[in-house]
C-alpha cells in the first residue's frame, strides 16, 4: 500500500481522475494502433532512431504542439476561474498547480521546441550543408527535451505537480512549503531537458561556424541563421547556470543542504540571482530566432533584400550582450538598493535601442516593397504593433521606481504576455505556415490561415490589454480569486473572453493541417513563395542529402541571384555523399535519463543507481562504437532528384 | 576519408575539426558552469550559520599534495600529446596511463578529505559555505572521476585500433579536457583554499 501513497496525488480532484483515464486510454490506443497497423517497424527506423536534422525538426515542432495544447488548457482553466468574481471552481491549491505548470510548459516545452524545429529544420539548409555537425548529438538532445516534457507531464497525475510557480522562488519550493514531490519533477524536468537544449546549442555553433557553403561569408549568412547562431551562444553561456541552480535545488530538497535555506547561513535570494542570470538571456534565445523568422518573411514578401542587414546583426549582437545585464530588474523590489536597482533599470531600457533599430529596419524593408499578403507576411505585419505595446510597457516596468507600483499584478502578466505571444508565438505560426510547403510539400489553406491570424492577433488583445487597466487598478497576479467590490470582474471576463478566441485560433490551425492535408495541391514547385535564401533551393519535400551538389554561395540573397541574375547555383556534377547512419541509442538513452529523473523525484535510490549506470553504459558503448556511416551513390542520387524534379 | 596530411594527425579530416571546435564550446559551457558554482561560493563563504569558517578546516598539506599531482598529471598527459605527434603511440600510451595513475591519487586524497571535514563536523548539511564548499570541489571531483574512465577507454583504444585520425582525435580532446580540469583547480586553489587560510 505504501507505494500507492507515495504516488499518489496529494491534492486529487475530478478533473486530475478523468485526465488519467483520458491519459491512460491515448496511451492504449496509441499502442493498439501500431500494432493493428503494424507501424512500430516504420515508427522505429524512420522517426525514433532517425538522426536526419529535419525528422527532428519536425518531431520538435509535434511536441511543441502538443505542448501548446497543453499549456493553453491550463491557461483557459486560469482564465475561467477568474472570469467571475469569487469563483469556486478551483481552489488555491490548484490554481497554484496551474499557473506553475502553464509557465513551465510554456516556456521551456512549448516556446523552446518550437525555435529548435525551426533551428534544426532551417538552418543546415540556409547554410547549405547536409546535416548538423554532430547528427547523433542532434538526436540525443531531442530526445532529452521529449523525455523532460514528459516527466513535467506525468507529474499531474503521478505524485503531484509542480506548485511553487515557473519561477520555483526558494524558500517557497523547499519542502517546507511545497510538501509534494512537484517540484522535484520540476528540477529534474528541467535539468533533463536543459542538458538537451545545451547540447544543441554546442551542435548549431559547430554546424553555422565550420558547415557553411564555399562563399558564404559571416556576412552572407542568411538572417535566421545569424538569429540562431547568436541564441545558441547564449544558450551555451546561460544554460550552464541553470544547471548548477536546478543541481543546489534539488540538494537542498533532497539531501537537506542550505543553499537556499533561511537558517545555516542559507540565501534565497541566491536563487532568484541564478535563476534569473539564465531566465533572461532565455527570453532572448526565445525571441532572436523568431525575429530571424520575421526578418525572412518580411523581405520575401516584400520581394526585397533585407534593409540594414549589417545593423540588424549588430543589434542582435548588443542584444545577446545585455541580455546577461539585465536580471536584477525581475526583482527591483526585493531589497537591493537604489544603486543596483538604477544600474539595471538603465541597462533593461537601453536593450529597447537595438530591438526599436530592427524594428525601424522591418519597417524600411516594407517600405517600397512590394507587399504581397500572405498568411505568414499577415502574422508577421500584426506582430509589430502589438510587440510594440508589450515592449513600451516593458520600458514603463524597466523603471525600477515605478516599478514598485505594477510588480506582482496583472500589469505585469499583461506585459511579458504582450512580448512573448506577438515576439514568439505569432513567428512560430508565421514560420509555421512558411516553411509547412518546404517540410511537407503543399501549402496551408491561405483563407483559414488568414482568418486564423486576424482571430488569434485579435484576441491577444482582447485576452491581455484588459489586465493592464486590472493590474494598474491593483489586482496581484497568482492571486486565485477576488471579491466583487474590488471592480476586476468585467476586466476578467474579458480577458476569459479573449482566451477562448485564441483557442478558437489554435483549433482552427490543427483543421487547416487537416483540410489541407485533405485537399491541398500537391503541384507546387520547390519556390512557391519566390524566396531569396538557400532553403528553396532544394526539393520539397527535401531529399536525405539535403543538396545533391553542394551549393556556390556569393551574395546574402544566393537563390534570387540565381532566380534572376544568372548566377549558377549548383557547379559541377553529382558526387557520393557521405551521410550518418541512424542509431537507436539516442531514443534509449533518453529513456534511460527519463527513469533516471523519475527515480530521484522519489528517492528511489536503487533504481536511481542502476539508471545513472546505464547512462554511463551508453556512453562508454559510444565511445567503442565504430560507425563510419553510409554513402549515397551517384545512381540513387540521380534517381532521387529526377523522381523530385519531375524532370 | 579524405585526411589532410600537412595537418596534425587529430586535425586531419573534416569531422576531426568539427570535433575539436564543438569540445572548445563545450568547454565555454563548462567554465559557465564553474564560474556560477564560483559565484555561488563567494556568495555563500561567510555564511557559516552554526557550523565551522573555512580557515578552522582547511588543512594545506592535503591541498598542497593534491595540486602538486594535478599539475603533474597535467604536464605528463602534454608529454603524451607530443609523443603523439611524434607518432610514438607507445611512449604516449605510457604518458596517459601515467596521468591516469597520478588522477587516482588525486581522487583517494580528495576522498581523504571529504571524509576528513564530515568527520570534523563539517558536511554537506552543516552551513551553507559548507555546502558550497562540497559542492564546488565535488563538482570538480567528479569530473576528474569521469576523466579517468574517459581515458581508460581512450587508452584501449589506442591499443586495439593503433594512432588513427579518429584514435588522436579522440586523444587529444581528452587531454583538452584534463587540462581544463587543471585550470578549474588552479582557481579552487586559490580562491577557495588559499584564500580561505588567510
Amino acid at each position: 500500500m505504501d507505494i500507492f501513497e507515495r504516488f499518489a496525488v496529494p491534492h486529487p480532484s475530478p478533473a486530475i481522475y478523468v485526465s488519467m483515464v483520458a491519459i491512460g486510454l491515448t496511451v492504449i490506443a496509441i499502442i493498439a494502433g501500431l500494432t493493428y497497423f503494424k507501424k512500430w517497424g516504420y515508427l522505429w527506423r524512420e522517426w525514433l532512431s532517425t538522426v536526419d536534422h529535419k525528422r527532428i525538426g519536425i518531431m520538435y515542432l509535434i511536441s511543441a504542439l502538443l505542448m501548446l495544447f497543453r499549456g493553453g488548457a491550463d491557461a483557459i482553466m486560469m482564465r475561467a476561474q477568474l472570469a467571475i468574481p469569487e469563483n469556486k471552481m478551483l481552489d488555491a491549491q490548484h490554481y497554484n498547480e496551474i499557473f506553475t505548470t502553464h509557465g513551465t510548459v510554456m516556456i521551456i516545452f512549448m516556446a523552446m521546441p518550437f525555435i529548435m524545429a525551426f533551428m534544426n529544420y532551417i538552418v543546415p539548409l540556409q547554410i547549405g550543408a547536409r546535416d548538423v555537425a554532430f547528427p547523433r548529438l542532434n538526436a540525443l538532445s531531442f530526445w532529452l527535451f521529449f523525455m523532460g516534457a514528459m516527466l513535467l507531464n506525468i507529474s499531474f497525475v503521478i505524485g503531484g505537480s509542480p506548485d511553487a510557480g515557473w519561477t520555483s522562488y526558494f524558500p517557497l519550493a523547499n519542502n517546507e512549503f511545497s510538501e509534494s514531490v512537484g517540484t522535484n519533477y520540476y528540477m529534474f524536468a528541467l535539468q533533463i531537458s536543459g542538458m538537451g537544449t545545451l547540447m544543441t546549442g554546442i551542435n548549431m555553433i559547430t554546424t553555422i561556424l565550420k558547415m557553411r557553403a564555399p562563399g558564404m561569408t559571416l556576412m552572407k549568412m542568411p538572417m535566421f541563421t545569424w538569429s540562431s547562431l547568436v541564441a545558441n551562444i547564449i544558450i551555451v553561456f546561460a544554460f550552464p547556470v541553470l544547471t548548477v541552480a536546478l543541481i543546489m535545488g534539488t540538494m537542498d530538497r533532497l539531501f537537506a543542504t542550505n543553499f537556499f535555506t533561511s537558517t545555516n547561513g542559507g540565501m534565497d535570494m541566491l536563487w532568484a540571482n541564478f535563476f534569473w542570470v539564465w531566465g533572461h538571456p532565455e527570453v532572448y534565445i526565445l525571441v532572436l530566432p523568431a525575429f530571424g523568422i520575421y526578418s525572412e518573411i518580411i523581405s520575401t514578401f516584400s520581394g526585397r533584400n533585407l534593409y540594414g542587414y549589417k545593423s540588424m546583426v549588430g543589434s542582435m549582437v548588443i542584444i545577446s550582450l545585455l541580455s546577461f545585464l539585465v536580471w536584477t530588474h525581475h526583482f527591483f523590489t526585493m531589497g537591493q538598493g537604489a544603486l543596483t536597482n538604477s544600474i539595471f533599470s538603465i541597462t533593461t531600457m537601453a536593450i529597447a535601442v537595438p530591438t526599436g533599430v530592427k524594428i525601424f529596419n522591418w519597417l524600411f524593408t516594407l517600405w517600397k516593397g512590394k507587399i504581397i499578403i500572405t498568411t505568414p507576411m499577415l502574422y508577421s505585419l500584426l506582430f509589430i504593433p502589438i510587440f510594440t505595446i508589450g515592449g513600451v510597457t516593458g520600458v514603463m516596468l524597466g523603471m525600477s521606481a515605478a516599478d514598485y507600483q505594477y510588480h506582482n499584478t496583472m500589469f505585469l502578466v499583461a506585459h511579458f504576455h504582450m512580448v512573448i505571444i506577438p515576439g514568439v508565438v505569432f513567428a512560430m505560426l508565421a514560420g509555421f505556415h512558411y516553411y509547412w510547403p518546404k517540410m511537407f510539400g503543399f501549402i496551408l489553406n491561405e483563407k483559414i490561415g488568414k482568418w486564423t491570424a486576424w482571430i488569434i492577433s485579435m484576441s491577444t488583445l482582447l485576452a491581455f490589454m484588459p489586465m493592464f487597466f486590472s493590474g494598474l487598478d491593483g489586482q496581484a497576479r497568482r492571486m486565485y480569486t477576488y471579491s466583487e467590490s474590488t471592480g476586476y470582474g468585467i476586466w476578467n471576463m474579458l480577458s476569459f473572453i479573449g482566451a477562448i478566441g485564441l483557442a478558437i485560433g489554435f483549433i482552427l490551425i490543427v483543421y487547416n493541417v487537416y483540410y489541407s492535408t485533405r485537399y491541398a495541391s500537391r503541384d507546387i514547385s520547390s519556390d512557391p513563395w519566390d524566396a531569396r535564401s538557400l532553403e528553396w533551393a532544394t526539393p520539397s519535400p527535401v531529399p536525405e542529402y539535403n543538396f545533391a551538389i553542394v551549393p556556390n554561395v556569393k551574395s546574402v540573397d544566393v537563390l534570387w541571384e540565381a532566380k534572376y541574375n544568372n548566377h549558377i547555383l549548383f557547379p559541377g556534377k553529382y558526387e557520393n555523399i557521405h551521410m550518418p547512419n541512424n542509431s537507436g541509442i539516442p531514443f534509449i538513452l533518453g529513456c534511460i535519463f527519463f527513469a533516471w529523473g523519475f527515480s530521484f523525484v522519489f528517492g528511489m535510490w536503487i533504481p536511481a543507481i542502476s539508471t545513472t549506470i546505464g547512462i554511463f553504459v551508453c556512453m562508454g558503448h559510444r565511445s567503442l562504437e565504430k560507425d563510419h556511416g553510409h554513402y549515397i551513390s551517384v545512381k540513387e542520387i540521380e534517381e532521387t532528384e529526377t523522381k523530385l524534379r519531375g524532370a | 576519408m579524405k585526411i589532410n596530411h600537412s595537418l596534425p594527425l587529430e586535425y586531419g579530416t573534416h569531422q576531426n575539426q568539427i570535433n575539436i571546435l564543438g569540445f572548445w564550446i563545450f568547454l565555454g559551457a563548462e567554465i559557465m558552469l564553474f564560474a556560477t558554482l564560483f559565484a555561488g561560493y563567494f556568495t555563500l563563504v561567510n555564511r557559516t550559520g552554526n557550523g565551522p569558517t573555512g580557515t578552522e578546516i582547511f588543512d594545506i598539506t592535503p591541498v598542497l599534495l593534491e595540486t602538486m599531482i594535478l599539475l603533474t598529471s597535467s604536464f605528463t598527459i602534454g608529454l603524451g600529446i607530443h609523443a603523439m605527434r611524434l607518432g610514438s603511440q607507445k611512449a604516449m600510451q605510457v604518458f596517459f596511463a601515467i596521468t591516469l595513475l597520478l588522477g587516482l591519487g588525486f581522487l583517494s586524497l580528495e576522498v581523504y578529505e571529504f571524509i576528513h571535514y564530515v568527520h570534523i563536523g563539517a558536511g554537506l548539511q552543516t552551513s551553507a559555505f559548507t555546502a558550497a564548499l562540497l559542492n564546488t570541489l565535488g563538482t570538480h571531483g567528479a569530473h576528474v572521476t569521469f576523466g579517468v574512465f574517459w581515458g581508460l577507454f581512450i587508452i584501449f583504444q589506442l591499443k586495439t585500433r593503433g594512432l588513427t585520425p579518429e584514435t588522436a582525435n579522440k586523444s587529444f580532446i581528452f587531454s583538452l579536457y584534463w587540462h581544463f580540469l587543471d585550470v578549474v583547480w588552479i582557481f579552487i586553489f586559490s580562491f577557495i583554499y588559499l584564500k580561505g587560510m588567510i
